[in-house]
């Protein structure tokens, strides 16, 4: 049988660098949805006032 | 030939605790191969600005973007699919999933996130042709190519060179709706300068690939088969770039730029054409027509734009 190593209380650098990447993702997954949410509402406006593409 | 078993992929990087550490979105960003979107981009944006019409600029923006994501989620993709390959080959041995830094399963995700995103914000706003055919580019990258082929033939880049050849006919079927000759000439151009360029890099990477047992022509047919099958694309990539002019699609700024573009290709195709490297040389040509390969790709088709602009201010018939 195979020992697990022993489980020790993360370093307050490792705590620091979990949330630093938890905080980027955050981040930009916030910048993307604020983004596609201005461009979905763009798209709106022009498909409502522009005439039909392609004819 | 029998692909190599590579050796397992580095486990990602864990916490003492056991879990893993979550991904940085800078990985994500490089799954999308940021440096192959630059030219996507680039052409898909010449296709469309070429093309005869027009389209409003956020619909073409939106466009731009489809193009650029579904390329990403491709790349993505293909990632996934080939991180034990990349793991093999120097060139790629940093990438974020041979290199531990993310889970297999997030990259393929993603890359389904991505492809299916871009096709369907690409159906609704722009039309469902070009959709369509943004659909079909992802599959043929991700798919045909990625898992069909380039395991399996030494044609694997000519025939998977269509992937790279679809943002131009994507951009120019968003402004008018329609498949016509033009874009499909543009589809070709690329797909024909696809080899050259890519044998040419194959060369001087031609070790990374034997490692990882993929059938990349210079390691399967040798040099000099590959050598003389680059001179013979630039050789018909010439005339084939000069064929808009031809038909009257495109004026004189166009057809001149062609043909010294391509005259130049040809003459640093047939300078590793007719060559035979000796160990230690540097490969210098060949590092020299990967290099112009790239160059003649912008300024060819950033001249299709000037041709087109130049025709619509009356400086050329």
């Amino acid at each position: 049988m195979t020992e697990t190593p022993p489980i020790r209380p993360l370093t307050p650098e490792e705590t620091a660098e979990i949330r630093a990447r938890q905080n980027g993702r955050n981040r930009m997954m916030g910048l993307a949805l604020g983004f596609l949410a201005i461009l979905f509402f763009a798209i709106t406006i022009v498909k409502i006032t522009v005439p039909e593409m392609h004819n | 030939m029998t692909p190599v078993q590579p050796e397992a992929l580095p486990p990602q990087a864990l916490t003492p605790q056991g879990l893993a550490m979550p991904t940085d979105w800078r990985d994500f960003f490089a799954l999308t191969k940021p440096g192959v979107m630059r030219l996507v981009i680039f052409t898909a944006v010449c296709g469309m600005l070429a093309a005869p019409g027009s389209i409003h600029p956020v619909l073409g923006f939106t466009a731009i973007l489809c193009i650029a994501v579904g390329a990403g989620g491709a790349a993505a993709l293909n990632q996934w699919w080939e991180a034990d390959i990349d793991a093999v080959m120097k060139r790629t041995a940093r990438r974020p999933l041979p290199g531990g830094r993310m889970e297999r399963e997030s990259a393929r995700d993603f890359g389904f996130a991505l492809s299916g995103g871009s096709v369907m914000v690409m159906g609704i706003a722009i039309g469902w042709l070009a959709a369509g055919i943004l659909a079909f580019s992802i599959f043929y990258y991700s798919w045909i190519y990625t898992v069909w082929l380039k395991p399996r033939t030494p044609q694997n880049i000519v025939i998977g060179g269509g992937a790279g050849a679809f943002p131009p006919l994507i951009g120019w079927i968003a402004v008018t709706g329609d498949i016509t000759l033009m874009p499909v000439l543009l589809f070709l151009i690329i797909f024909m300068w696809t080899p050259p360029h890519f044998w040419a890099l194959a060369l001087f990477v031609q070790i990374d690939y034997s490692k990882a047992g993929i059938p990349m022509m210079p390691v399967v047919a040798g040099e000099k088969s590959t050598r003389w099958q680059i001179l013979a694309y630039a050789a018909a990539l010439l005339p084939l770039s000069m064929t808009p002019w031809f038909i009257g699609a495109t004026g004189w700024i166009y057809g001149l730029a062609a043909f010294v573009l391509g005259s130049v290709f040809l003459w640093l195709s047939i300078k590793v054409g007719l060559r035979t490297s000796l160990s230690g040389d540097g490969m210098k040509p060949e590092k020299r027509l990967f290099a112009y390969s790239i160059f003649y790709l912008f300024i060819l088709f950033a001249m299709l734009v000037v041709d087109r602009y130049a025709t619509i201010f009356g400086w050329q018939a």
